[in-house]
């Protein structure tokens, strides 16, 4: 397992090195970032000077590494509109993300997978067919419209929730604010969560229920029933069990992308994460952010990836011994 | 008394537009401490008869008529929940592959422990201790240690004896075991049949025995009943109705079983299942394009020379050589193939014997040792158009007639595929003529080159592949287990087919087979392999009557033995 994990940690490192070597390259060839930096009345000598200072005549090769040095050490430079070190800018951004992206994960998995089970089980009972056409509408329509119906319908009409930003937050730590502690915050949450997690709901659902379909039909199974399991044992520790290994790969997948992508969700809430800002520096063309974003999307997926090919050898046990 | 009591058992398959009835009229009884066998081909409603008494019908199916007892005490009308105590509690049940007969997920003890608990009050403790018992009773060794193990962890013939252990957890009364051996080797299959044998003496449990094999039959049963689309057409003692069977189903179904023991010429045809299928036209080879001579070269002594024949494959790669490891599927073979014979190859499952057939056909590069085709190196050949000479001279005939067809293609584009493939005809009228031949001969008729495969059953789907075998005019033919999916009766109608198109065309065959009573029937000279190896090479006859190798000996010592069945129609055929 040792090993295992180990390669999977180099292919990881390997991934990380070509994402940096394209974040690397916006700086390159979006704009010269010496004209981004300085005003119009700096002088060709003055803007030499800066750009020997910042090391951008040195070989591309060195630059890349003190880039990547750099990017290890979560320094991504300073962002050209807000005069502020990129890394303090996603600190301030990156808990919104995550409480946001958690919520909405764990909203997919405590409805998606009950309801993928009772289909899996009870294929043909009218309450299955109801999920069934029901998540269908959740992954034909696209996030923003199904942001903006629910804003309507609960924050214009009913009024009930609130339609954008994150209410009250509490400050934990140095730079942790989170929207767990007050009840604004709570509330602040539901809308933005269901709209983000209503397709991964929908995926988890529909991926449990065609997996148990799978798994009711084998052998090991009927051989089950026919020791005169109870449906509990046969349904829960036998059928389910077995579903479970695409189920963790495609979650995990899909955890990456609610955090990364979150970004039409949070434009609709006006949700001050980090796809908001990452939407606006793409409007202004601030580079730093933009390859700041890039690196610590692509670090998150592998991340995720490297612990759900951990979670492999818990579940399965092929993977944990060789064969004798 | 007896512990199961069939009466007039008849289950139905209602579907939209008509009622399937899968068994019919069926009455069986099974007593304590014996085994009685249910034997039949596919789709005769032998394993609907052990699902219905345990309660297990596939949707739609259901019981429309008849009755079951178990001591005496009728089941077939409990509830749902009062059957699902009878299952393990009292009707234990063994599958046909144990490959897939177990959770993979879950460790040997945990999957017997739950089903102790369930059945009885027992702590968890207790049931540990149980479970190691039952482990150690069905003949594993270790039991301590190999109980904490997963199913992966355990040949094909120790998860059947976990199988077993399952089902006899909570001490049944009755055991249903349905093709219990099908999946495994003839050395383990002896094995299990023992093992079953012998919980039935000394636990006393009534068993029923579902299988198509007769020598399974022959092998453990007291009594035997033969269904045929889903009547019970024979009921008696095993002894009886196999040495001297009454009804003509069963005649013709012991007729078609090949024997070890007796060479025939030619199998009877059995018509019940499924039209043996004798050619429409009768071609004549002798003007036929099928029939023509072609500039193949001539070959003085061998038409396949195999020397030292090694080959590996890398079960773990690395960068430096020192750490890879090997699997030795063929280690040092060599034998040769005359011109016109047909050379058996006989083993257990891994022995290394497709793995020949791929060498030879050039799907694997071997790692070691010649090929001689004629006076051409196989394992050199680089040009193009010496490889496909080779290929179009050699063709081969694979197991399962189910994945070897490609679905999406009509039965004569698939035949026809070869022919233009190697320009083999003149125009595309020619190829159509030829097509339409090939598929008479093989006895389908041309009218079904316009269908597609899953249109046809398994044994004529095996003569499509032989029809595709032939469209190239090969010298030599590959089957790799032409029969082993196949019904019994099945199996002689194509194995009639080949030995016919040999002798018609002078093929010479490569015949590759885990059944020693096929390869019997079909081939002049035999080699045995085991573990890679080539144990010993000889004359058909001789390696049956006096055969040199150990290995050889103790394959022929494990065969069921056949000496209960009638040999009445084999004389006559």
């Amino acid at each position: 397992m040792i090993g295992f994990a180990a390669r999977r940690l180099l292919q990881a490192l390997i991934v990380m090195l070509v994402v940096a070597l394209l974040a690397f390259t916006m700086f390159r060839f979006v704009g010269d970032p010496i004209n981004q930096m300085v005003g119009i009345e700096t002088s060709i000598e003055e803007r030499e000077a800066l750009r020997e200072r910042l090391g951008l005549n040195d070989p591309v090769p060195i630059q890349f590494l003190r880039f990547a040095a750099k990017a290890a050490r979560f320094d991504f430079g300073t962002s050209y509109q807000f005069r502020q070190p990129v890394s303090e800018l996603f600190a301030k951004r990156i808990p919104a993300t995550l409480e946001l992206s958690f919520v909405s994960a764990l909203f997919a998995l405590l409805i998606g997978v009950p309801m993928g089970i009772y289909a899996g089980l009870n294929r043909h009972s009218p309450l299955s067919k109801l999920f069934l056409s029901v998540s269908l509408v959740g992954i034909s329509l696209p996030t923003f419209f199904i942001g903006i119906l629910l804003i309507f319908l609960f924050s214009v009409t009913l009024q009930w929730l609130p339609s954008f930003g994150r209410g009250e937050t509490v400050q934990i730590g140095s730079w942790w604010t989170t929207g767990f502690l007050t009840v604004s915050g709570l509330k602040a949450l539901i809308l933005p969560s269901i709209t983000l997690g209503l397709y991964q709901m929908t995926l988890i659902m529909r991926l449990i229920r065609a997996e148990m379909l799978e798994v009711i039909r084998t052998d090991y199974i009927k051989f089950a029933r026919a020791r005169g399991l109870p449906n509990r044992l046969v349904h829960f520790r036998h059928a389910l069990k077995n579903t479970l290994v695409p189920v963790v790969t495609i979650t995990g997948l899909q955890l990456g992308s609610i955090i990364a992508f979150a970004t039409i969700t949070e434009t609709v809430f006006q949700w001050p994460g980090m796809g908001l800002m990452f939407l606006q520096a793409v409007q202004n063309v601030d580079i730093p952010i933009m390859s700041a974003y890039l690196i610590l999307t692509a670090f998150l997926f592998v991340a995720i990836n490297f612990i759900v090919d951990i979670l492999y050898f818990f579940i399965d046990p092929r993977l944990r011994v060789g064969r004798p | 008394m007896s512990v199961l009591e069939i009466k007039d058992l008849t289950v139905e398959f209602p579907s939209r537009r008509s009622v399937f009835v899968a068994v019919d009229d069926v009455t069986l009884n099974v007593e304590a401490g014996k085994i009685l066998g249910v034997v039949g081909e596919s789709g005769a409603g032998k394993s609907t008869v052990g699902n219905a008494v345990i309660g297990l019908l596939q949707e739609p199916g259901q019981i429309s008529h008849g009755e079951v007892f178990l001591h005496g005490k009728r089941i077939d009308n409990l509830k749902d929940r009062e059957k699902r105590r009878l299952r393990g509690r009292r009707i234990g049940m063994i599958f046909q592959d144990p490959l897939t007969s177990l959770d993979p997920l879950q460790t040997v003890e945990s999957q017997l422990v739950e089903t102790i608990r369930t059945h009885l009050p027992l702590s968890r403790k207790e049931a540990r201790e149980r479970a190691v018992d039952l482990i150690a009773s069905v003949g594993i060794p270790d039991p301590r240690e190999r109980i904490k193990q997963y199913p992966h962890q355990f040949s094909g013939g120790m998860r059947q004896r976990v199988v077993i252990a399952l089902a006899l957890c909570a001490e049944p009364e009755l055991v249903i075991a349905d093709e219990p051996t099908t999946a495994l080797d003839v050395s383990i299959q002896a094995q299990i049949l023992e093992l079953m044998k012998r919980l039935c003496e000394e636990r006393g449990v009534a068993m029923l025995v579902i299988t198509h094999d007769m020598g399974v039959i022959a092998e453990i049963t007291d009594h035997v009943a033969v269904m045929y689309r889903g009547r019970l057409v024979e009921y008696g003692e095993t002894g009886q109705v196999l040495g001297a069977p009454g009804h003509p189903y069963t005649k013709s179904l012991i007729s078609a079983v090949p024997r070890p023991d007796i060479k025939v010429e030619r199998f009877p045809a059995v018509n019940y299942i499924e039209e043996a299928g004798t050619p429409q036209n009768q071609l004549d080879i002798a003007t036929h394009w099928l029939g023509k001579t072609q500039n193949y070269e001539n070959v003085v002594g061998p038409l396949v020379r195999i020397d030292d024949l090694s080959m590996r494959f890398e079960t773990r790669g690395s960068i430096f050589p020192s750490r890879r490891k090997y699997f030795q599927a063929v280690k040092n073979v060599s034998f040769n193939i005359e011109e016109g014979e047909t050379f058996g190859l006989v083993g257990e499952s891994g022995s290394g014997k497709s793995t020949i057939a791929r060498l030879i056909t050039g799907l694997y590069q071997p790692s070691g040792g010649s090929i001689l085709f004629g006076s051409t190196e196989l394992t050199s050949l680089r040009n193009r158009a010496d490889v496909l000479s080779m290929r179009r001279q050699m063709q081969m005939i694979f197991q399962d007639p189910y994945s070897s067809l490609n679905a999406r293609m009509r039965v004569s584009d698939i035949v026809a595929e070869p022919i233009r493939f190697h320009r083999l005809a003149s125009d595309n009228r020619q190829v159509r003529q030829i097509v339409d031949d090939l598929l008479d001969h093989v006895g389908l008729g041309a009218a079904a080159g316009r269908k597609f495969p899953h249109e046809f059953s398994g044994g004529q789907r095996q003569r499509i592949s032989i029809a595709r075998a032939l469209a190239t005019r090969p010298r030599f033919l590959i089957c790799d287990e032409p029969t082993s999916a196949l019904d019994v009766s099945i199996q002689a109608q194509i194995l009639n087919l080949l030995k016919d198109l040999q002798e018609e065309l002078g093929l010479t065959m490569l015949f590759i087979s885990h059944d020693l009573a096929v390869i019997r029937q079909m081939c002049n000279r035999v080699g045995v392999m085991r573990h890679g190896e080539l144990c010993e090479v000889a004359e058909c006859d001789t390696l049956f009557e006096a055969p040199q190798h150990d290995y050889t000996r103790e394959l022929l010592r494990l065969m069921p033995s056949m000496d209960l069945l009638s040999r009445a129609n084999l004389e006559t055929a």
